[in-house]
């Protein structure tokens, strides 16, 4: 059955068009300022030239730089445009005299460059794209840190950050050539003078050219040209519809093991790559027996994989079902063309067996060169846990002796009633039972112990070795077979079981970590749930960043909450963040971190990122149990996802109510704030001409509640605030309402008030302000609203060990059915006449403090109908049990 | 001779209340808008009382109290909008004999005023017998009746209601109670003072809350009120 060939693709034809007719964009990408970029860009303008191009230079820095400004002699320069700014003249790129010059080639140094305001473009970029569109080949320069997507990456780890920056979309459409120095170079060149800093940065970037800053920004440079060629060779490859290997350049795969020659292959490939100056990758096949490995062979595996990464390559690891699938199905993904492969010196008898890797290889992938380099190490290799198994215990021995005595003693017991055929058929029973319970070697142990047994007692001649009769040397060999189907045969559905047992093991801990965290609602929580239960399934420091309400990635939670990350670690982090792929230690991307890190994405969004690094400063986590960290790392973007949705949902909540709350709070304020003020200044005018005690009684009683409604007023700010700190003692509701009832004696004024407790109240926890104000409230209101002469009766119940503080008083009550209502801001209940003033912000604030403190309130009319009664209840875990007698007597 | 009081607060307005409040009450009064003039005139005019606000445009009120502590042994009574408690605790453990927070009512301001002048000087002798309305408080003999009826108090209450009594109309700190009539305790408790008053409560005051005599100053100490 022939696959249907590839069908190309429309959108990448569609920009292909696009392109046509255009200009070409090269752009000279440097890791730093001072690596050369405008030499190079100026030197192949130069060769471009002698080639009979019509180039001109547009704009070049030269900085002053002899060897730079050299060759810009003898090429054409179109002069500079002069903008005055701020008194200032600056020289800007003249777009309209090059676009009239109209060359094949134009040099335009600095691509980030931002235009004096006033010219047509603000960018230089947006400059070079009308040169592009106008068929105009550009030569231009840039640093990586100015690269938009890097930008946060770069300035995280050398805490410079420029403003000037190009978006993604220009690299992608250009041609990229790395200008690329070695580290230690480049800053002694800094050190010789070679590199011109602005004046003003000079202090600032000393800091920038570190080694370790150096490094990474290199490397980052050179993965940005990598991803730009991919990125275009992927689009050609569409376009065309090509299927097969692309043979644009070459690039190289290195199939490691876990055998020690590893890191040999891994150089090899490295010479292979560096003389093809190819791109190359380390690849690691996953397949089921590589959960069989040893520590000491995944430490190895692992160690490899760095050694590929220090050495330049790209890292993979595929999971397949054997070794040959899972290398020709990453060939033909990275379009690799050269394969270096190792061969063991395996024994023949094995590669009967299984077959050769290397010549299947070979024989199944026609399109690529397989390099093919000997390996030191091989199959006496030991395999980890397997290898008791393989050569038995001493247990299974013994106990096959035992048996293989056994059934001798019981056939010659019963030989006078079995003849010579059976006796063989009994045998098989140890034979199988050995195989199948100790493996392969005990059952051969056992099947020659059976047929020696079988042979010396039974077979005639008896009592010797020797055999006389042809047709028993079949029983023998029927024996030793029988051994060697049923060890393979139990081996098999053993290492079966093995397998599901683990995927169950892995399926349990899954659905454990689930079944947890599916019922966690705040991210604090879930955060330190994921960072526990990874380090408990995996084993390793954990840590779990995500981006508050800053741009800063903050830290979530930790396993080691002493734990930091350094610079590199937070580049990393910010890698991971930002571009969606996994970065740090093991990975492709600032391998320097001692972290691996990978981000939690729920679609394109990335929500967090996760953080292992393993105490032992190796690889953090085991090629087999990538799969689990995955999975956990899918369920833990799940929950934060789950989250992030019902925060959000809170917000939206969040703020209608308080923007209901805003527009009730300025209504009341101002009719609250006036009125008293009105009969303050009133009564005041009106003391000018005459004095009366009424008067001053008024401006008194205006002025309190001013005061009053101030108080309130603060209070509600800092309950809205969230600011409420609570100092909790114990207290004595007697002593509470006494200094209440004192501070709010104007407004019980005329009313009889009355305290009713029982002489054994217990103590009560709460904070003494905050209960003083519920309780100035509540004293209040009922001052107010209580009719004139009646009584208000503080009463307090132990009930249940639950304690009931109430305020009652005479009045019209609450409208029937809306009670509860009364507690809600800004609620003053209508339908009766409870107009006495007042914002009703007061009762609000008895329910919000109350609420912080633990307490509940209610609100009903009397069951006698005489009035309302507030209620305060401290439920019993606020309530003290009195301390022993003799402290008090 | 009237007493002098200075009177320490930035704001004019409030200055010119207190000083027509003072004057009316026969005091003589000085004044000072900041802490630098309030450690000059201090030193200049010796007056017997100081009404301190602690919300200076120079510095601090609470750093003011103990140079003019060091200065004189003038009655210091602290007038601040601010209502924190454990700046309240933190005045009266520097030196302050009192607070008043604004808005204050300006009888209840003259009382404490009165009452502070009245015990200045360690030496002289607080009064012994103590009566208001029907109660009444004899230190010497350990009596104490009410409506004429004697009431009898434990050991723990009389030693509480005797303390406060000795500084009646002041406030005294619960550290102050509990370390009196607790001192001996290896843990003294304010559950333990919370219970006594609330048993002295029941013993010597009328149900009404508004009139009671011991007065709560909110989670800094009690006060037995003098008027």
């Amino acid at each position: 059955m022939a696959a249907a060939p590839p069908r190309p693709d429309p959108d990448a034809l569609l920009r292909a068009a696009v392109q046509e007719g255009r200009g070409r964009l090269k752009i000279f990408l440097g890791a730093a300022p001072g690596v050369g970029k405008t030499y190079e860009m100026l030197s192949e303008g130069a060769a471009r030239r002698r080639d009979g191009v019509d180039v001109v230079i547009g704009v070049v820095e030269t900085h002053g730089r002899a060897e730079t400004e050299a060759l810009t002699r003898g090429q054409e320069i179109v002069a500079r445009r002069a903008v005055p700014y701020e008194g200032r003249t600056l020289h800007e790129m003249d777009l309209d005299a090059i676009l009239a010059r109209a060359p094949r080639l134009v040099l335009v140094d600095e691509l980030a460059h931002t235009n004096a305001p006033g010219s047509r473009h603000p960018k230089r970029y947006q400059d070079v794209e009308e040169l592009l569109a106008a068929g105009i080949d550009v030569y231009s320069t840039v640093n990586i840190q100015h690269v938009e997507s890097l930008n946060d990456v770069v300035a995280s780890f050398t805490r410079v950050r420029v403003r000037e920056t190009v978006p993604d979309s220009v690299l992608e459409q250009a041609e990229i050539e790395v200008v690329d120095i070695p580290p230690d170079e480049l800053i002694e060149r800094l050190k010789a003078g070679k590199v011109y800093l602005p004046h003003e940065a000079t202090r600032a970037l000393g800091h920038f050219f570190s080694k370790s800053n150096l490094s990474a920004l290199r490397e980052l440079a050179l993965r940005r040209a990598a991803q730009a060629v991919d990125a275009r060779m992927l689009d050609d490859v569409r376009a065309l519809g090509l299927g097969g290997t692309w043979a644009g350049s070459d690039r190289i795969v290195v199939a490691i093991n876990e055998l020690p020659g590893a890191d040999g292959l891994v150089r090899a490939a490295k010479r292979v790559a560096d003389s093809l100056r190819a791109p190359w990758t380390a690849l690691f096949v996953e397949t089921p027996r590589a959960a069989q490995l040893s520590d000491a062979q995944h430490a190895r595996v692992a160690a490899t994989m760095t050694l590929a990464t220090q050495l330049g390559a790209a890292v993979a690891t595929v999971p397949a079902t054997n070794v040959v699938a899972g290398i020709q199905s990453f060939l033909a993904d990275a379009r690799a063309t050269q394969l270096v492969l190792g061969k063991s010196r395996r024994s023949r008898w094995f590669e009967l067996r299984h077959g050769s890797v290397v010549d299947r290889v070979i024989r199944d992938t026609p399109d690529v060169t397989v390099h093919v380099l000997p390996m030191s190490g091989g199959a006496s290799e030991p395999r980890g846990r397997r290898k008791p198994a393989r050569w038995g215990t001493p247990l299974g021995y013994g106990v096959t002796t035992a048996l293989v005595a056994a059934v001798t003693l019981v056939a010659s017991a019963l030989f006078h009633v079995l003849d010579l055929g059976n006796v063989a058929l009994l045998y098989l029973l140890p034979v199988m039972a050995a195989a199948s319970l100790f493996g392969l070697r005990t059952g051969l142990y056992a099947g020659i112990a059976s047929s020696l047994a079988y042979n010396f007692v039974f077979l005639p001649p008896v009592g010797t070795l020797t055999i006389s009769n042809p047709e028993n040397v079949v029983s023998v060999v029927v024996l030793l077979g029988i051994a060697v189907a049923t060890s393979q045969l139990t081996a098999r559905v053993r290492a079966q079981a093995d397998l599901a047992a683990a995927s169950a093991r892995t399926n349990a801990t899954l659905a454990g970590f689930l079944r947890q965290i599916a019922a966690v609602s705040d991210l604090d929580a879930a955060a330190r749930m994921i960072c526990d239960d990874v380090r408990r399934l995996l084993g390793v420091q954990v840590v779990l960043l995500g981006r508050g309400h800053g741009a800063q990635l903050d830290l979530l939670a930790a396993t080691d909450p002493a734990y930091a990350l350094n610079t590199m670690d937070n580049a990393a982090a910010n890698w991971a963040f930002d571009t969606g792929n996994a970065a740090g230690k093991g990975s492709n991307t600032l391998a320097a971190s001692e972290w691996l890190f990978q981000p939690l994405k729920a679609g394109e969004r990335v929500l967090g990122v996760l953080g292992v690094a393993s105490e032992s400063g190796r690889n953090p986590v085991r090629a087999d149990q990538l799969p689990l960290l995955s999975s956990l790392i899918d369920q833990s973007a799940l929950v934060l996802e789950r989250l992030r949705l019902q925060a959000e949902m809170r917000d939206v909540d969040v703020v209608r109510t308080r923007d209901r709350l805003r527009a009730a709070l300025l209504s009341s304020v101002s009719h609250d704030l006036r009125t008293p003020l009105t009969a303050v200044i009133a009564a005041a005018a009106q003391l000018h001409h005459e004095v009366s005690p009424e008067l001053i009684a008024t401006i008194e009683g205006e002025a309190a509640r001013l005061n009053r409604f101030v108080a309130n007023l603060l209070d509600m700010a800092r309950v809205e605030a969230g600011a409420i700190k609570l100092n909790v003692e114990a207290i004595d509701l007697s002593d509470a309402v006494t200094g209440a009832a004192h501070d709010a004696r104007r407004a019980l004024e005329g009313h009889d008030v009355r305290l009713d407790v029982p002489p054994d109240l217990p103590l009560i926890r709460a904070d003494p302000q905050l209960l003083h104000h519920c309780l100035l409230n509540l004293l209040d209101n009922a001052g107010r609203y209580g009719d004139p002469g009646t009584a208000i009766v503080i009463e307090g119940r132990n009930r249940f060990g639950e304690v009931r503080l109430a305020v009652l008083d005479h009045g019209p009550g609450l409208p029937p059915g809306r009670e509860s209502e009364v507690f809600e801001t800004f609620t003053r209940l209508e339908g009766s006449d409870r107009a006495a003033g007042g914002t009703g912000l007061g009762l609000a604030i008895v329910k919000a403090f109350a609420e912080a403190m633990g307490m509940m309130v209610e609100a009903r009319n009397r069951p006698d109908g005489a009035g309302a009664a507030f209620a305060l209840i401290f439920p019993s875990a606020l309530v003290l049990r009195d301390p022993p007698n003799e402290s008090l007597s | 001779m009237p007493a002098t009081i200075l009177v320490v607060d930035d704001e004019p307005a409030i200055r010119r209340l207190l000083r027509n409040t003072l004057l009316r009450a026969g005091y003589a009064v000085v004044e000072a808008e900041d802490g630098r003039a309030a450690l000059h005139m201090a030193a200049a005019e010796r007056p017997d009382a100081i009404l301190l606000d602690l919300g200076l445009p120079d510095r601090d009120g609470l750093g003011v109290i103990p140079l003019l502590r060091k200065q004189g042994d003038a009655v210091i009574l602290i007038v601040s909008a601010r209502d924190a408690v454990d700046e309240k605790v933190t005045a009266l453990d520097l030196g302050a004999d009192d607070f008043v927070t604004k808005p204050f009512d300006t009888e209840e301001l003259l009382a404490r005023l009165r009452v502070a002048l009245r015990h200045r000087g360690p030496a002289e002798a607080a009064p012994q017998v103590v009566e208001r309305g029907d109660l009444r408080i004899d230190l010497d003999r350990r009596l104490v009746s009410r409506g004429g009826e004697p009431v009898h108090l434990t050991r723990k209450e009389h030693d509480v209601l005797a303390l406060l009594t000795r500084h009646i109309g002041r406030i005294v700190t619960h550290e102050k109670l509990l370390s009196a009539c607790w001192g001996g305790d290896d843990d003294p408790r304010i559950e333990y003072l919370r219970i006594v008053i609330r048993n002295l409560r029941q013993k010597l005051e009328a149900p009404d809350p508004v009139g009671s005599v011991i007065a709560n100053e909110l989670g800094v100490g009690y006060r037995l009120r003098s008027d």
